[in-house]
C-alpha cells in the first residue's frame, strides 16, 4: 500500500520512563521499517532521557473505536458503582503494579 | 604560557588532535541542520554533531589544562590560526549531499569506537581513558547509524548507489591518513603512554570491506593514495572557509559571552 507513495509509513511510537511503568504514548514518525523505526524513535523521542524502552507499531496496525459509538460504548459504565473496587485500600507498596 | 617538556607538549597536542577532530566534524554536521532530507534524520546528524561537540569540550577543557597560561577550551577552539589545528583532513571536506555525509561519517566512526576502545583499555593517562569511555556509547551509536545508511543507500535504488559510490571514490584518498602517525602519536607511543593505532588497522579495513561489500559498494582501500598533513596543520582550501565561520563570532567580539 504504503510501497509506491513518496512517504515512507507512518509509526507511532510508545515509551516506557522507566521500569515498572506503562508505556505510553509520545507521538508518530516515518521510517521505512521497524529498525529505522526504532532508530528514528531513539533519535527524537528519547533525546533528553525521556525513557528506558521503546515500542513502535506501524499506525496502520492501530485500530481506534469510532467518535460516533461514543455513547453506546462509554456513557452505561458512568454510573455505576458497583463495578469500582473503592472500598478497600490498596497499599503503597503495590501503587505500581 | 607555561613551558611544557617533550613529553607534554606531545600529549598536549595528541589531545588537541582528537579535540580538533571532533570540533570541525561537529561544525560539519551542524550545518545540515534544517537542511536533512527528512525530519528524523535532520535531529540524527545534529545528535550526532552535539554528541562529538560535547567530546571536544572534554578534550579541549584537558588541553586547556596542559597548556596552561590562561588558555580555556574556548581560546584553544576558537581563536587559533589554521595551521595550527591537527585534525584529519576526512572530517573537514565538505558535507556534499547526504550521501557523501554518511559516508565520511561512517569511515570516521569505523575508525573512531576502535580509536576509543584501544584509549580505553591502554592509555596510561587516566583523563583520556575517562574520556574515551564516556565517549565510546556515543561513537558506537554513531557507527550505527552510519553502517546503515551506508547499506540503504548503497544497496539501494540506481541513483542512492551511483551517489554513494561517487562519495566513496571522493573520500577514498583521505582514509589513509587514520593510520599515518604523527611526530606527537610517535612519541607518545614510544614512551608507553599509547598504544599503537596500527594495531587496529586490520579490524577497521575488515569491518569496512564488510559493510561496504553488504551496500555493493567498492573501494580499493590498500591501493587508494593518501592525502595527509591534517595532523601537522596543513589543511585543504575548506579549512579556511570552515574557520571563518566558526571564528566568526570570537574574533569580532572578543570575549563575547551568552
Amino acid at each position: 500500500m504504503y510501497r509506491d507513495k513518496a512517504e515512507w509509513p507512518l509509526w507511532e511510537v510508545f515509551i516506557r520512563s522507566r521500569q515498572g511503568l506503562d508505556h505510553k504514548h509520545v507521538g508518530s514518525l516515518h521510517a521505512a521499517d521497524a529498525r529505522m523505526a526504532m532508530e528514528n524513535a531513539r533519535d527524537v523521542y528519547t533525546r533528553r532521557m525521556e525513557g528506558v524502552s521503546i515500542w513502535v507499531v506501524e499506525s496502520q496496525h492501530i485500530h481506534a473505536s469510532n467518535a460516533e459509538d461514543s455513547d453506546a460504548f462509554f456513557d452505561p459504565a458512568s454510573s455505576k458503582v458497583y463495578r469500582h473496587p473503592t472500598f478497600y485500600e490498596v497499599p503503597d507498596a503495590v501503587k505500581n503494579m | 604560557m607555561r613551558v611544557l617538556d617533550k613529553n607534554q607538549l606531545a600529549l598536549r597536542d595528541f589531545v588537541l588532535h582528537q579535540a580538533d577532530n571532533t570540533l570541525i566534524l561537529a561544525q560539519r554536521l551542524c550545518a545540515w541542520c534544517g537542511h536533512g532530507p527528512v525530519l528524523e534524520q535532520d535531529i540524527a546528524l545534529s545528535n550526532i554533531a552535539l554528541d562529538l561537540l560535547g567530546q571536544a569540550h572534554h578534550y579541549y577543557d584537558y588541553a586547556a589544562n596542559l597548556t596552561g597560561g590562561g588558555a580555556t577550551a574556548d581560546t584553544l577552539a576558537m581563536l587559533r590560526p589554521e595551521r595550527a589545528y591537527k585534525n584529519l583532513l576526512l572530517v573537514e571536506l565538505p558535507n556534499g549531499d547526504f550521501g557523501q555525509t554518511v559516508a565520511r561519517q561512517f569511515f570516521f566512526d569505523a575508525y573512531h569506537v576502535l580509536f576509543l576502545e584501544q584509549l580505553n583499555k591502554h592509555a596510561q593517562d587516566l583523563m583520556l581513558r575517562a574520556i574515551a569511555e564516556k565517549s565510546l556509547k556515543e561513537a558506537k551509536y554513531h557507527l550505527r547509524w552510519s553502517s546503515e545508511w551506508m547499506i540503504r543507500l548503497g544497496d539501494g535504488t540506481d541513483e542512492s548507489h551511483r551517489r554513494m559510490q561517487n562519495a566513496v571514490d571522493l573520500l577514498l584518498p583521505y582514509v589513509g591518513e587514520f593510520f599515518l602517525l604523527a611526530d606527537y602519536q610517535e612519541e607518545l607511543i614510544a614512551a608507553g603512554v599509547l598504544a599503537d593505532p596500527r594495531d587496529f588497522q586490520s579490524s577497521w579495513s575488515a569491518h569496512v570491506e564488510e559493510i561496504l561489500s553488504e551496500a555493493r559498494l567498492e573501494a580499493n582501500l590498500q591501493q587508494a593514495p593518501m592525502q595527509h598533513g591534517g595532523k601537522q596543520g596543513i589543511h585543504t582550501e575548506h579549512m579556511g572557509y570552515l574557520l571563518t565561520e566558526l571564528q566568526y563570532m570570537q574574533r569580532t567580539y572578543p570575549g563575547l559571552n551568552w
